[in-house]
């Protein structure tokens, strides 16, 4: 009988810290703040997450305007179970999420039980964590509206 | 429309006054289940004999090491292994003052070589200890430091590092990468380097 195969672990891992200029540090300085920005774009909408850039005309953007914190889910999928290094511990779904305001749907979780608690068009609202530090985990995901 | 003067940003009221977020973490991990080629499995098996294989192109005999099988030269497979021996010299070399951050066990300064062993037409990488770091240069004869034989494992960790064996320096102009012509006399299949110096 020949010996087993070999095999290794082999990780790398790089500790990158990167700066974000003003746009994008916006962005995390709210979520650390615990409110939702974008940008105006040159003709007038929101776009949510904020880019430096118009991405059709590419002229500097520079408009930050706050959000609201709610919105509509436009599409989503279901993840069971996550990846190793999800930031997310258990299933979830992920979703994007039209904010009021806005006029892009931004990329987040849905914090769910089920699948069949997800559907196009349902409200959300924002969770945040209690210690936030200016990164985008600071917000845990959306949790369904509760109906008045 | 906007229109801040010069490509100012300007903030909402509730972002006005607080601490800007100015840089964020974005750290990355891979994480590989690695399994050698044919090639380099004989080449790590051989490390726990101490011993260490190259591969011989058919071409013009020119010793490749780590054995990939293959010369990149012409593209032709290479099925010939070789011993080589724990001798050799440093064809370049970097000292290095920085340390790696979360790299356990590698003081700075250390210099970290292409050792190149006598019968190889190619380097690979290596640690130079056992001489101040100034000392180190091209040419310098150098000999493997191997792990206690106790220790010893299917892997080039087996190597702990180079030391300086103190013959007298391969000349400059014989020192370094010879695949490019290791056609040439000196430089095939035989032993290379000092040995027909």
């Amino acid at each position: 009988m020949d010996e087993a195969p070999l095999r290794a672990d082999l990780i790398l891992e790089y500790p990158f810290t990167r700066t974000t200029g003003p746009v994008v540090g916006a962005f995390l300085t709210g979520l650390r703040e615990g409110i939702l920005i974008g940008i105006r774009r040159s003709d007038g909408t929101v776009m949510v997450p904020p880019a430096e850039y118009d991405p059709v005309t590419s002229e500097p953007l520079t408009e930050v305007v706050e959000v609201g914190q709610a919105g509509e889910v436009v599409s989503w999928t279901w993840v069971d179970p996550p990846r190793p290094q999800s930031p997310w511990d258990g299933p979830h779904g992920l979703a994007l999420i039209l904010l009021d305001g806005a006029d892009t749907p931004m990329f987040h979780a849905v914090l769910v039980d089920s699948p069949g608690e997800l559907a196009t068009g349902m409200r959300v609202s924002a969770v945040w964590r209690e210690e936030r530090e200016g990164h985008i985990a600071d917000l845990a995901g959306f949790s369904p509206e509760v109906d008045a | 429309m906007s229109g801040a003067p010069d490509g100012e940003v300007r903030l909402p009221a509730s972002l006005r006054g607080v601490e800007p977020v100015q840089s964020v973490r974005t750290p990355i991990r891979l994480e590989y289940d690695y399994r050698p080629s044919a090639s380099a499995e004989s080449y790590l098996r051989a490390y726990a004999d101490k011993r260490i294989i190259g591969h011989r192109s058919p071409v013009d005999g020119a010793v490749f090491i780590p054995p990939r099988g293959v010369d990149p030269r012409h593209g032709v497979a290479i099925s010939e292994e070789v011993d080589l021996p724990d001798t050799g010299h440093v064809g370049n070399f970097c000292v290095t003052h920085l340390p790696i951050p979360g790299r356990k066990g590698l003081e700075v300064p250390y210099v970290s070589a292409w050792i190149h062993l006598d019968g190889a037409a190619v380097g690979f990488l290596g640690l130079v200890r056992g001489c101040p770091t100034d000392e180190v240069r091209i040419g310098m004869r150098v000999r493997a430091v191997w792990k206690p034989d106790d220790e010893l494992g299917t892997t080039a960790e087996n190597i702990l590092h180079w030391e300086p064996t103190g013959e007298p320096d391969v000349p400059l102009e014989r020192a370094g990468n010879r695949s490019f012509h290791a056609s040439q006399p000196d430089a095939g299949g035989d032993t290379g380097g000092e040995a027909d110096a």
